[in-house]
C-alpha cells in the first residue's frame, strides 16, 4: 500500500504567495521608521555644529565632526550627571528588588493574619491616585526631601503593581520547600532571604529591568525638586534643559537656521543631539540581551494574569 | 518533658486569639508593617491634601486648618474659565487618538507578526519595535524635533513625495499638536503594546484555523475569522482600562514640546495643574482640577467596567 498523504492541501493561491510578502515588506517599513530617528540623531549628533544648521541631515553625517561628544565629555556636569543618574538607578533598583519580594512573600502565605487587609490595601492604590500638589506638597513640605539626593530614592523606593507580579510568582513556587524549611526550623525571614528570594530570579530580573529603566529615565522629579542643585541634575535632566532653550528659540522662528541670529541663546542642534546619543545609549546597549526577560514578565504579569 | 503549657497559636478564641497569632506571625510582620507604612505614607496620606481644594491654601500656614474655607469656589472658577474647557477638550482629544490608534496599530502589528512563519524574522521585528518604548519621553522628544523640524525627515520626504510643496512647521502650529503626539505615542509604544495581542493570539487554539482552511477560508478571512475574535476579550479588558484613563493623557510629551505658540492646544489637564499648581503656586486650584481627574477617572473605570458586564464580556473588576 503506497503512502496516502492525509493531510489536507491547499491549492497554492496567488494570496497565499502575495501576503507574506506584502507582510514582510510592511514590517521592514515599520522597523526602518521605528529605527530612522534614532540613527538620525546620532548622525546629527556626529555632524559639525555649524553645518548641522542648514538642516537635511539624513542617516549620515555630512561633515564629519567629533567636536559635540569632546565638548560633552570635557564637561565635568556631563560625569556629575552621570554619576546621579547610574547611582540612582542601582540603588533604587536594589531597595526595590528586596523590598517588593518581601512583602509579595509575606503576603503569599496564606495563614499570615494581616494577609486581606495588606492586599486590598496594595491594590487599591492602583487605582486612586492623589494627585500632583498634594504628593509635591508631601515630598517637599512635610517630609523635606526637596533639593536632597534622597528624592530620588526614597518616594520609588517601592512598587504595588510589582509586588503583585512577584507575588503571585511566589505563590505558585511549590509549598514543600517552605514546609520543610519549617520543619528544618527556620523562621520566616530565612525561609524568603535563603530560599525564596533566590528562586525569584525570573521575575526579578523583569522587575529589576523595569525599575532600573524607570528611574534612569526620570528627569521630572529633577525638574519639580532639584532644579536649583546643578551637582544634583540627572543626565535626562540635562538633556531636558537643552530641550528648553531650543523651544524658546523655535518661538522665536521657524527654523532652526533663523533661531541661530535670533538672540536668545541656544544650543547648538549637535550637542543636544550628543547628550540625547549618551543618555540613551546605557538602555540600548543592554536592551537587547534583556528582551527575553521583559516579554515573560509583561505576560506574568499582564491583565490575563 | 517542659512543664510550661506553650501557649497554641490560634487556639484562644477572640482577640486575645488574634494578637497571639500575630505575635507567632512577628517575622512575617516585620517583613510587611513597615512596608505598609511607606504605602500608607506615600498613597494615602497625600489624599488628606484633597481637602486644600475647598480651602485658600497658603503653604506659610503652619496649621493646615488656618486656610480660610471656601467651599466650591475653586471649582467655579475652575469650570468657568475658558481656559479650562479648552484644557479638557485637550486632554480628551489627546487621550481619544492615542486609544483609537494605539489600539489599532497594535493590533495590526500583532496579526502581521503573528502571521509571520520564519522565527528569526518576528524576533528581529520585535527586537526593533519594542525599543522605543524604554527611551525616556525626553529623549524621544529630542529625536521628535529633528525629525519634524522645518527642514527634518517628514518634511523631506513628504517633499520629495509630491505631497506637500513647502515645509509644513509641524512642530510651531497648534492645529497639529494633537496628531503629533499621537504619531509620537504610537511611534513609541506600538510594539509593546502589541505584546498582550500577540500572547494571547498564540493561545489560539489552533485547530480553529485548521477548521477554517477546510472550510476554503484564505490567509485574510483567517485573521477576520479567527485571530480577531480570538483576542476580543483581551481587546475589552484593556479598552475598559484605557477608557478608565481617559483624563490621564499625558503630562511628559505636552509639557516638554508644548510651547506658547500651541499653548491652546497642547495643555492637558496634567499642564495646567503644573502650571497653576507649582508654577503659579496657586495650590488649592492644582489640587482642585487634580481631584476632579482622579475622581472622573474612577467614575469611567466603573462605568466602563459596567457596561462591560452588561455585554456580558470579560471584566476588569
Amino acid at each position: 500500500m503506497t503512502d496516502t498523504n492525509l493531510t489536507y492541501k491547499k491549492p497554492r493561491r496567488r494570496q497565499d504567495i502575495a501576503f507574506p510578502i506584502v507582510n514582510a515588506i510592511l514590517l521592514i517599513l515599520l522597523m526602518f521608521v521605528t529605527l530612522y530617528p534614532v540613527l538620525n540623531t546620532v548622525a546629527i549628533s556626529f555632524n559639525d555644529g555649524t553645518d548641522a544648521l542648514r538642516g537635511g541631515i539624513g542617516l549620515w553625517p555630512r561633515v564629519w565632526s567629533f567636536k559635540s561628544y569632546e565638548s560633552l565629555l570635557s564637561d565635568p556636569a556631563t560625569y556629575q550627571a552621570a554619576w546621579i543618574s547610574v547611582s540612582r538607578t542601582v540603588i533604587t533598583t536594589i531597595l526595590n528588588l528586596i523590598l517588593t519580594s518581601m512583602l509579595a512573600f509575606t503576603l503569599s502565605r496564606k495563614e499570615y493574619v494581616l494577609r486581606h487587609f495588606l492586599t486590598t490595601m496594595m491594590v487599591l492604590t492602583m487605582y486612586v491616585n492623589a494627585g500632583l500638589i498634594p504628593n509635591y506638597l508631601l515630598i517637599s513640605k512635610t517630609l523635606n526631601l526637596s533639593k536632597t539626593y534622597w528624592v530620588y530614592i526614597i518616594p520609588t523606593m517601592f512598587s504595588c503593581f510589582n509586588m503583585i507580579v512577584l507575588r503571585t510568582y511566589i505563590s505558585g513556587l511549590p509549598e514543600a520547600l517552605v514546609e520543610s524549611a519549617r520543619i528544618d526550623g527556620a523562621g520566616d525571614f530565612r525561609i524568603f532571604w535563603q530560599i525564596i528570594f533566590p528562586l525569584c530570579k525570573p521575575v526579578l530580573a523583569t522587575v529589576a529591568l523595569f525599575v532600573a529603566v524607570g528611574s534612569w529615565n526620570q528627569w521630572f522629579d529633577t525638574h519639580l525638586y532639584n532644579a536649583g542643585k546643578p551637582y544634583l541634575h540627572t543626565l535626562q535632566y540635562l538633556l531636558k534643559m537643552k530641550l528648553a532653550t531650543t523651544q524658546a528659540s523655535a518661538n522665536a522662528a521657524k527654523s532652526t537656521a533663523d533661531a541661530m541670529t535670533s538672540t536668545t541663546q541656544m544650543t547648538p542642534i549637535t550637542i543636544r543631539c550628543a547628550i540625547t546619543v549618551v543618555s540613551a545609549v546605557p538602555i540600548l546597549i543592554v536592551y537587547p540581551f534583556l528582551q527575553r526577560y521583559f516579554v515573560t514578565g509583561m505576560v506574568l504579569g499582564s491583565v490575563k494574569g | 518533658m517542659s512543664q510550661m503549657v506553650q501557649a497554641k497559636p490560634g487556639k484562644r478564641g477572640g482577640i486575645g486569639g488574634f494578637f497571639s497569632k500575630l505575635w507567632s506571625q512577628k517575622q512575617l510582620m516585620l517583613m510587611s508593617v513597615p512596608i505598609a507604612i511607606y504605602v500608607f505614607v506615600f498613597n494615602y496620606a497625600p489624599m488628606w491634601g484633597w481637602i486644600t481644594a475647598f480651602m485658600k491654601y497658603n503653604p506659610k500656614n503652619k496649621n493646615l486648618f488656618d486656610n480660610p474655607w471656601v467651599g466650591w469656589d475653586n471649582f467655579k472658577w475652575l469650570f468657568n474659565r475658558q481656559e479650562w474647557l479648552g484644557v479638557l477638550r485637550n486632554t480628551l482629544a489627546m487621550s481619544l487618538i492615542n486609544l483609537v490608534f494605539g489600539t489599532l496599530s497594535a493590533i495590526l502589528l500583532a496579526v502581521l507578526l503573528n502571521e509571520v512563519i520564519t522565527k528569526a524574522f518576528k524576533r528581529t521585528v520585535q527586537t526593533v519595535t519594542y525599543l522605543p518604548h524604554f527611551l525616556s519621553l525626553v529623549i524621544v522628544v529630542s529625536m521628535a524635533q529633528n525629525i519634524f523640524a522645518s527642514d527634518g525627515a517628514v518634511n523631506q520626504l513628504l517633499m520629495r513625495l509630491h505631497i506637500i510643496k513647502e515645509p509644513v512647521f509641524w512642530l510651531g502650529e497648534g492645529k497639529y499638536f494633537w496628531w503629533l503626539v499621537g504619531a509620537i505615542n504610537v511611534w513609541k509604544e506600538v510594539g509593546w503594546n502589541s505584546i498582550i495581542y500577540i500572547s494571547t493570539m498564540t493561545s489560539i487554539d489552533p485547530s480553529l484555523y485548521e477548521a477554517a482552511s477546510i472550510d476554503g477560508a484564505g490567509r485574510f478571512q483567517k485573521i477576520m475569522h479567527v485571530t480577531l475574535p480570538g483576542i476580543k476579550s483581551t481587546f475589552v479588558v484593556l479598552l475598559i482600562m484605557n477608557i478608565g484613563h481617559l483624563l490621564e493623557a499625558g503630562f511628559e510629551i505636552q509639557y516638554l514640546m508644548g510651547q506658547n505658540l500651541v499653548i491652546d492646544w497642547s495643555q492637558t489637564i496634567d499642564v495646567f495643574v503644573m502650571k497653576y499648581g507649582i508654577s503659579k503656586m496657586q495650590y488649592s486650584v492644582g489640587v482642585a482640577a487634580g481631584m476632579f481627574k482622579s475622581v472622573v477617572s474612577i467614575l469611567l473605570l466603573f462605568l466602563a467596567n459596567f457596561i462591560a458586564k452588561k455585554l456580558d464580556e470579560d471584566t476588569l473588576i
